[in-house]
């Protein structure tokens, strides 16, 4: 899915204790939350959201064992293969030596390969414009995005937000996706998980 | 709230079953190998083995369950509230201290008094005076330094820690405080903390492991070796938190205590596995790298060199397996550190493990080649796991298994990551 243009109903909550039953109610009622934009990090906000655990561990994972393998690999081919030196006496096939060099490959595979990940992720890179549902997300306003379908009633899910308690609610055209491809957050829906 | 916990008959079967093993290897070890006979180094080994093994298993076990207060004390320190819910684990564990340390100094004492040059080879003053590293190590490694500072480090240990398990229990009588008496009384606990911390750093984490283990390789010295004993005992000793815990959550107690506890936990041993494999590999590598001789000599009397494989090369190579590449790929997702089955199979393990090390940190100095890991160390194993169990199980009969007044319990009871 390359992008494509999208409206979105966009309520915006001063009080986290507000958000989280706000988040809950319009799962339950079918929607599909978008995004929720917050100034900071809040505990427990995915979980509520439905969002699935993030798999980067897994990659960073994979990553370091990559590190591992080429640090070992190449090591090895240069003091055995290509230029052996006697250093100190020691066995071409130093092993405890390299350990070091090997660590710290590991780490910076995966860093740099989950820093990688996370941008691509997250479609961010330098020169990728980015829409703001609301400026003051960054600052001291919770914003909850959702996303409309062909189905989606915009001026009852406006008036559902704005019970639900959100300060400024309307509704945004945004383009999503960028030129590699957009991730599509997997989302439980409320009532697998309630069970009904 | 159920609190009064009451001793499963099971629990005081498995005591007393492992104190009754232990004690009949002690006897089979004082019948058999003759261990009041007095004897130079590889002269009678069996009486040789019954007191390495009981240093080590001493030593170990002390030092494992003393980690537990050092614990209670560095998160006293940090302020941490995450451990208040099960707080009382580790305070039943360091109440065994005081037991261990009495058992650990008799045992010391009797080797230090009954002169066993073939444990520690300093006490034979005469070839001390023919051997210049020796006798330059003679201000530190003679008799009188030795049982004072024991003797000192033991008691410090027990007096500051039942300091520590006091005022935490004093808690439960004076009843919930308000925030200036808790204020108060945090303050007064930071002290205490960071003055036992003060004295587990001056002897746990350098003075006693060296004049306890590493004397045993009299002329060898590695700056390493304190902190790679205190990371081999204090991640035991976690271990030993862990399944305590999860033994008491299996009874339905430590209500507040959720997977989320456990995660940090995990992570705690996860952490202090990789921390002992840093300081294991710096010391290795270090002395692999210089090749000096009176430094190799330790790594030689394990793994041997290059032609001819040392005795210990299969438990020193078991030794890194067990208790740094099993924790590592065992405890890497979160979900295994969550698990309570994964959490207490990895913590046997690494008991086990680090018991493995401080067996071939102590016996190729002593028996050499002939060691032996037969029903009689693990007979006298069990008598110290068995002592623990007893302490610890007393504990929790007489006290509240919840600190229920301690101002963080909140922190604690709310805690998710």
């Amino acid at each position: 899915m390359a992008g494509g243009i999208k409206k979105f109903v966009v309520g915006s909550f001063d009080d986290e204790a507000v958000l989280f039953p706000a988040v809950k109610n319009v799962r339950r009622a079918g929607y599909k939350i978008h995004d929720v934009y917050t100034p900071f990090p809040i505990h427990g906000l995915d979980h509520a959201m439905g969002i699935r655990e993030t798999s980067i561990h897994t990659a960073g994972f994979i990553y370091a064992i990559t590190g591992t393998t080429t640090a070992l690999a190449f090591i090895t081919w240069v003091f055995t293969k290509d230029w052996p030196l006697n250093i100190g006496g020691k066995p071409h096939f130093a092993l405890p030596a390299w350990i070091p060099i090997t660590f710290e490959l590991t780490v910076l595979f995966s860093a740099i390969g989950m820093v990688l990940t996370f941008c691509y992720l997250c479609n961010l890179a330098p020169f990728v414009k980015k829409h703001h549902f609301h400026l003051r997300a960054t600052d001291d306003l919770f914003v909850m995005a959702i996303e409309c379908t062909d189905r989606t009633n915009e001026t009852e899910l406006e008036s559902f937000l704005q019970n639900a308690g959100a300060k400024e609610v309307n509704i945004q055209i945004a383009e999503t996706g960028w030129w590699i491809g957009r991730y599509d957050r997997e989302q439980k829906l409320y009532s697998d998980e309630a069970g009904y | 709230m159920n609190n009064e916990f009451v001793l499963p008959g099971s629990y005081k079967k498995w005591t007393l079953g492992l104190i009754i093993v232990g004690l009949l290897a002690l006897v089979y070890g004082i019948i058999m190998f003759n261990p009041f006979s007095h004897s130079a180094q590889g002269e009678n080994i069996n009486s040789t083995r019954f007191w390495a093994v009981l240093l080590q298993n001493s030593v170990y076990w002390l030092l494992t369950v003393n980690a537990a207060m050092f614990f209670i004390c560095v998160t006293t320190m940090a302020m941490g509230g995450w451990q208040i819910a099960l707080r009382r684990v580790p305070e039943a564990i360091s109440s065994v201290v005081p037991i261990l340390g009495l058992i650990t100094f008799i045992i010391l004492l009797a080797i230090v008094l009954g002169h066993r040059t073939d444990i520690y080879q300093w006490l034979d003053t005469d070839a001390v005076s023919h051997d210049k590293i020796l006798k330059g190590k003679s201000g530190f490694l003679n008799p009188t330094f030795y049982i004072v500072w024991s003797a000192l480090s033991i008691g410090l240990w027990s007096l500051l820690g039942w300091k520590m398990r006091k005022m935490s229990l004093d808690l439960d009588q004076s009843g919930p405080m308000d925030y200036e008496t808790g204020k108060r009384w945090i303050f007064k606990s930071t002290v205490w903390a960071s003055l036992y911390t003060v004295f587990f750093g001056l002897s746990v984490a350098s003075t006693v492991p060296w004049l306890w283990l590493m004397s045993i390789d009299a002329h060898w010295y590695s700056t390493m070796y304190s902190w790679y004993t205190f990371a081999s005992t204090f991640v035991s000793g976690l271990s030993l938190i862990a399944i305590f815990v999860i033994y008491l959550k299996n009874r339905g107690q430590l209500e507040y205590v959720t997977d989320e506890h456990l995660h940090d936990l995990g992570k705690f041993m996860f952490a202090f596995s990789i921390f002992w494999t840093y300081l294991w590999f710096s010391q290795y590598m270090l002395i692999w790298y210089s090749n000096q001789p009176e430094e190799t000599r330790y790594f030689i009397d394990r793994i041997g060199t290059a032609d001819k494989s040392g005795p210990y090369n299969g438990i020193f190579f078991f030794n890194l397996i067990v208790n740094f590449l099993c924790p590592l790929l065992i405890l890497m997702k979160k979900s295994t550190k969550k698990s309570w089955t994964v959490v207490t199979f990895t913590a046997v393990l690494i008991i086990f493990g680090h018991w493995i090390d401080v067996f071939q940190m102590v016996m190729p100095g002593t028996v050499g080649s002939h060691f032996a890991l037969m029903p009689f160390e693990f007979g006298i194993a069990a008598l110290f796991i068995g002592i623990i169990m007893w302490g610890v199980g007393r504990y929790f009969s007489n006290h509240s298994l919840l600190a229920k007044n301690h101002p963080f319990l909140k922190e604690s009871m709310i805690h998710h990551t």
